[in-house]
């Protein structure tokens, strides 16, 4: 029997609502089925399971919020379990003992006494978010009552372009799904809780390099003639490949400090995506060295717009290895990150921008970008870091091997 | 299609990314990514979704035109008649 816990999604979650339940008891469940939806401060997440078997029991109810490692599930994975039997009295217990911190109030208690109208719970959070009224809606679950699917339809259908005129577009205007100040106060809290603990517990250390894009930019300038516009490159793209491969030649930066430096077999690199409302989220590429520099363009642009609608998955946030952030086009000359726990080094790329550049006795202007390393001092040394920035560059010299 | 309705997709587009502002109230000059604090990813995006709703192809050495009101338009303009 497998425990199925509620997981932790980075330093910085504490708890999390169990949303909704996508699996029934009884139902079959393989490695990589989307078992529930879990409200965080990074919003609804769709939480994976890692295991094949049965679902055998559901221990928490939708709405309640409870500590990351709570059991939330038993899984039936079919192997003799000595303690099967005395496991389910056990854990019962046991969770009662964890305090459920304030409990979810359905805010909707109200509407619900006057029209009694079935929802799921994951949809009414939806239609909240986004303003939906869900007495105009229709349900489609069990019962009549009112699922995911409806609410998306209904808020697509209020996205289509309407012809009425322009009073119809000047009201839509209010209605694109904006966080509400609490969720944007609850994601300001987040990174504060995680950045305190990064500067509080860890001895950063920083390198910096200059790099001469040239070749890089010039590879992707011709890479995208050849595109159509939608399967165009990012230089972003180019510069997450080489990262992950110079992380490859030099390992201890891609680890956790967690008792001792851990190192990781898997490459994920966590990309750092801000939100209009403020705020981060930090979405894993998984396993980024075995990925294409398409491939990478891919999933960021699948991630991208995932993680500002708050819909990732439980494995995008809790696998990362290593941390890039990209200040882009138009922004600072240089990013000096903040090492997100328990990893151990953050690379940091500034604007690309043109720059006077020395080489072999000649001066030129070329497209640079300066790079940063932020590493844990507890885990490596500065020889470690200068060896990673120097691989950096060996690859982003060679786009064309990437 | 007119000028004002290019005008229009444009600033519904825009909308679309920068949901909380008013892409209406730009200057023909301004720099729309500045002002409307748009980062490189979503004006990758921006420029894909221009171009599949007005049918045109925007290839990367003509992104530089599309950085103001006043010179995407006139790009613009320009694509859809050809």
């Amino acid at each position: 029997m497998i425990k199925f816990q509620m997981p932790n999604l980075g330093a910085d979650m504490e708890a999390g609502t169990l949303v909704e339940w996508r699996k029934q008891t009884g139902e079959l469940l393989h490695r990589g089925d989307i078992i529930a939806d879990v409200e965080t401060q990074k919003g609804l997440i769709e939480i994976e399971v890692f295991d094949e078997g049965t679902l055998e029991k559901l221990l928490v109810k939708e709405g309640e919020k409870v500590p990351v490692g709570t059991v939330l599930a038993f899984i039936n994975d079919g192997k003799a379990d000595v303690s099967e039997s005395t496991t389910p009295e056990e854990e019962v217990p046991k969770q009662e003992i964890h305090p459920i911190e304030d409990r979810v109030e359905t805010p909707h208690e109200k509407i619900e006494e006057g029209e009694r109208i079935k929802i799921s719970p994951l949809a009414r959070k939806i239609a909240e978010a986004n303003h939906v009224d869900i007495s105009l809606l229709k349900g489609t679950g069990p019962e009549g009552s009112i699922v995911k699917k409806d609410v998306e339809e209904a808020i697509s259908e209020g996205e289509k372009p309407t012809q009425e005129g322009e009073k119809k577009t000047e009201e839509s205007k209010e209605i694109p799904a904006k966080p509400s100040t609490a969720n944007a106060n609850a994601m300001r809290m987040a990174v504060a809780a995680a950045m305190s603990k990064s500067n509080r517990e860890i001895p950063h250390y920083y390198l910096e390099k200059r790099m001469d894009m040239s070749k890089a930019m010039d590879w992707v300038k011709e890479t995208n003639k050849e595109r159509p516009i939608q399967k165009r490159l990012l230089p972003v793209a180019l510069l997450i490949k080489a990262v992950a491969k110079a992380l490859d030649e030099v390992p201890d930066l891609n680890a956790t400090w967690e008792n001792g430096l851990q190192r990781k077999n898997e490459i994920n690199i966590g990309f750092v995506v801000s939100l209009r409302s403020g705020g981060i989220v930090v979405p894993a590429i998984l396993q980024t060295d075995s990925k294409t520099v398409d491939q990478i363009m891919e999933t960021i642009n699948d991630l991208i717009p995932r993680a500002r609608a708050f819909k990732l998955r439980s494995s995008e946030l809790s696998q990362s290895t290593f941390t890039i952030t990209s200040i882009g086009e138009g922004g600072a000359d240089k990013v000096f990150g903040l090492i997100y726990p328990p990893q151990v080094g953050i690379v940091g790329f500034g604007e690309i921008s043109e720059q006077p550049f020395a080489e072999d006795g000649m001066l030129g202007i070329r497209p640079i970008v300066d790079v940063t390393l932020a590493a844990d001092h507890r885990a490596t040394d500065g020889l470690i870091g200068s060896r990673f920035l120097a691989a950096l560059n060996k690859h982003l010299q060679n786009p064309e091997e990437l | 299609m007119t000028e004002e309705e290019i005008k229009k997709t444009v600033f519904q587009l825009l909308q679309r990314i920068a949901p909380e502002t008013d892409p209406s109230r730009l200057m023909p000059e301004e720099n729309i990514r500045e002002v409307l604090n748009i980062d490189s990813f979503d004006a990758l995006q921006f420029i894909v979704s221009i171009s599949e709703k007005l049918n045109v192809d925007i290839p990367e050495e003509d992104y530089g035109k599309t950085s103001n009101l006043k010179s995407l338009l006139a790009y613009l303009e320009k694509k859809v008649k050809k």
